[in-house]
């Protein structure tokens, strides 16, 4: 059995268990690899198309390599009033790269996110899922230092 | 003595975790026996990190902490000495005023327990009356007196729609299936609203008993938690809390010896607005693309996997337990004539307070923001209020004194929503506000009809340009024409309320569209391509600072004379006006 096909075989009976079995991909590897998908229709015994259909459908899945630290922004009106364009100006300065890319050394990818719900401490960014509020341009230096 | 920390994702965003590391080390060292104990957010998230001292029946909180401070105040507790520095928020007695005071003007009833207990410790929840109410119904109530008793406290839908609950409880009764569902939707996605989060990170049991109470009288074996993948902690202190509920057998086979057998389990979205829609959400359980079908038939009729399904919302199933604690009728006491019991409301943008705060329904727009919020951050004056995210719309100064109930707030063109409330100030651009909230619905549009694809994208296409400087006469009457299509032809709530922030832009805020459009001015100064940057040459004392902080270059000048923009260049970055001292404040935005 391939690697993948080991992630997805625990969920293969459960009902409607494909997104979770994409969750146990993306766990292990940050991404849905594209090769999985296929594998993961098999296992489901349904179509490809079908397959890549909810793997695209929910912004929370990616295809394809991520960074190890996938940075998310806020793009959400909260964040927005409060100023996300420019922690998204210091971020790309930061990393060289724009919204959407990965680092060339495969540590960062800068993502947009809608509303990760915590809008008490605007703008907000997540690394890996944790969220890091009140960021300010002048701020981003010192997160990403954290990430070694 | 009990020492509290706010340990909500908010709290642990804000430093929380480093304040307990800090006082438990302290702890350890002067080898104190004090209880420590982790809480979820009590909503008063612009506090935090924040820590309660129980001490003699009062508390003793201390906001905004750093863990030397935390250490501080902690190493002088062994002498029983609290001390009352600038960290020290209030003293209260914790029987007589922490809901009245604390919290002035709120009533906590969903809330009743977020920032209290420690979420982690079921057996905090049972000392403050956790599966009592479950335990109640199972033994003293039949399924019906249960249902009559939430239809006596008037409880509505808290996710947005206002829907009665107990008549989606009464219709799931009633369809005939020998298998039914009970789907707790915590796929909270509106921009601006975080309550459910919140919630869940702070008392989850009182989630769970709510859906085995809604099981209980709709006669459902199954639960589901539909929760959003971005909320990890609230995932993961459900599932401890579900594990437990099952040790403690809340959950399971016949539960207080009852006839009554029930389960929960939790699926995880995975980042779809649509997904907050009914039939989309039990699209999404099913393992397909999360798109919406028509209605009917209802899920009550025909649900999770075809069977009768009843889909509540967390602030809803939250309600439940002190309805039947306190019976229906102290509930409907609670709020106005059509909408009973209280909301949370989460305060964001502008907000002095941002946080959350659980008021009787009927409370004025103006208490809400200017009593419980703070008003305005910073020296600006406010605009406008965001109600219900993307799917809301926008109240101006001159509608403050709305009361906050469903039927008041729908009648100015906004909608209840979940609860968030975007605060703007005059530097915010309202026709740049709506261009961005029809830039979510546009992209969380599942596809399925016509209207809602197009339609978003058409107007999001009018409103970039309008933005843009390029607006053309006719788009104001386009727009509109645009979003009565998209609103009355759309399947579902997402694309039948997508239009409603450009309506009520529209609405009340006309004269920033012409000025856009005609006058080729955008008033709040936000819109780059319609603002520009001079140098004032009486002001000017030609330092030169900008222009050496300029990114493109485009200042020139000579010292001690006035400096110029070169405006063919100039990126509206708005560096130069950051940077002029603010003595002189000689760079001009027009």
């Amino acid at each position: 059995m391939s690697d993948y096909a080991k992630i997805i075989s625990p969920y293969k009976d459960l009902p409607g268990g494909i997104i979770e079995a994409y969750h146990a991909l993306q766990n292990k590897y940050n991404y849905i690899p594209e090769d999985a998908i296929a594998v993961a229709a098999d296992m489901f015994d349904i179509s490809l198309s079908q397959a890549y259909g909810v793997a695209t459908f929910y912004s929370y899945f990616k295809i394809g390599p991520r960074g190890r630290y996938v940075i998310r922004i806020c793009e959400s009106a909260p964040c927005h009033v409060a100023g996300a364009d420019d922690v998204i100006a210091a971020l790309e300065k930061e990393l060289g790269i724009s919204m959407g890319e990965t680092t060339e050394d495969g540590k960062f990818t800068l993502e947009f996110a809608e509303c990760v719900g915590q809008c008490q401490g605007t703008p907000v960014i997540t690394i890996n899922s944790q969220p890091y509020v009140n960021v300010e341009p002048e701020k981003v230096g010192e997160i990403l230092a954290a990430c070694k | 003595m009990i020492i509290r920390i706010g340990l909500g994702s908010c709290g642990i965003a804000a430093g929380g975790l480093e304040v307990w590391d800090a006082i438990q080390k302290v702890l350890d060292e002067q080898a104190m026996d004090i209880q420590m104990k982790k809480t979820g957010c009590a909503g008063m998230c612009h506090y935090e990190p924040l820590m309660d001292v129980l001490h003699d029946g009062r508390q003793y909180s201390y906001v905004n902490l750093n863990p030397a401070a935390a250490a501080e105040i902690v190493s002088s507790l062994g002498e029983g000495h609290l001390p009352e520095n600038k960290y020290l928020l209030s003293i209260k007695d914790i029987d007589k005023d922490i809901d009245s005071d604390l919290f002035s003007g709120q009533v906590r009833i969903a809330l009743r327990n977020c920032g209290r207990i420690d979420p982690e410790a079921i057996e905090d929840y049972i000392d403050s009356g956790g599966y009592q109410s479950l335990r109640r119904v199972l033994l003293d109530m039949t399924a019906a007196e249960c249902l009559e008793e939430i239809k006596t406290s008037g409880l509505r839908g808290r996710g947005g729609a206002g829907f009665p609950t107990w008549f989606k409880w009464k219709a799931t009764r009633d369809a005939i299936d020998d298998i039914k569902y009970v789907v707790c939707n915590a796929d909270e996605g509106d921009p601006g609203a975080f309550m459910d989060r919140s919630l869940l990170e702070g008392d989850p049991h009182s989630i769970i008993e709510g859906l085995a109470i809604a099981g209980y009288a709709i006669g459902a074996g199954q639960g589901i938690i539909y929760v959003r993948a971005e909320y990890p902690l609230a995932v993961k202190r459900l599932e401890l809390a579900i594990e437990q509920a099952r040790q403690k057998s809340y959950l399971g086979n016949n539960i207080f010896g009852s006839d009554f057998s029930f389960d929960l389990q939790i699926k995880k979205g995975a980042g779809a607005f649509v997904c907050g829609e009914e039939t989309a959400l039990l699209a999404s359980l099913q393992g397909e693309r999360g798109m919406p079908h028509l209605k009917p038939p209802f899920p009550s009729e025909h649900g999770y996997w075809g069977h009768p399904t009843s889909i509540n919302n967390v602030e809803t199933l939250a309600n439940i337990p002190w309805i039947i604690q306190n019976g229906g009728q102290a509930f409907a006491a609670v709020g106005s004539d059509q909408s009973k019991g209280t909301k949370v409301f989460a305060l964001a943008g502008k907000i002095k307070y941002g946080g959350l705060v659980e008021v009787p329904m009927g409370m004025p727009l103006r208490d809400i923001i200017y009593d419980l919020g703070g008003g305005i951050r910073g020296d600006g004056a406010f605009k406008a209020v965001q109600l219900g995210g993307p799917s809301g719309g926008c109240i101006p100064a001159s509608l403050l004194d709305t009361p906050v109930d469903y039927e008041s707030i729908t009648s100015t063109g906004a909608i209840m929503g979940s609860g968030g409330m975007v605060v703007m100030d005059e530097s915010s651009c309202m026709v740049d506000l709506a261009r961005f909230f029809l830039d979510f619905t546009q992209k969380e549009s599942c596809g399925k009809c016509v209207q809602c694809r197009l339609g978003t994208k058409r107007m999001l296409e009018i409103l970039e340009r309008i933005c843009a400087g390029q607006g053309r006469k006719g788009d104001i009457e386009r727009l509109e024409s645009i979003a009565l299509h998209v609103k009355e032809s759309s399947l579902c709530g997402l694309g039948q309320s997508a239009p409603n922030p450009v309506l009520t832009t529209l609405k009340y805020f006309r004269d920033e569209y012409e000025a856009h459009i005609y006058e080729q001015t955008c008033p709040a100064h936000q819109c780059k391509a319609l603002i520009h940057y001079t140098i004032d040459p009486e002001k000017c004392k030609g330092c030169g600072l900008c222009a050496r902080a300029c990114p493109v270059e485009c200042i020139s000048g000579e010292r001690k004379k006035p400096f110029v923009i070169d405006q063919s260049r100039c990126t509206r970055c708005g560096t130069c006006v950051d940077i002029c001292p603010d003595k002189w404040n000689a760079v001009q935005v027009d």
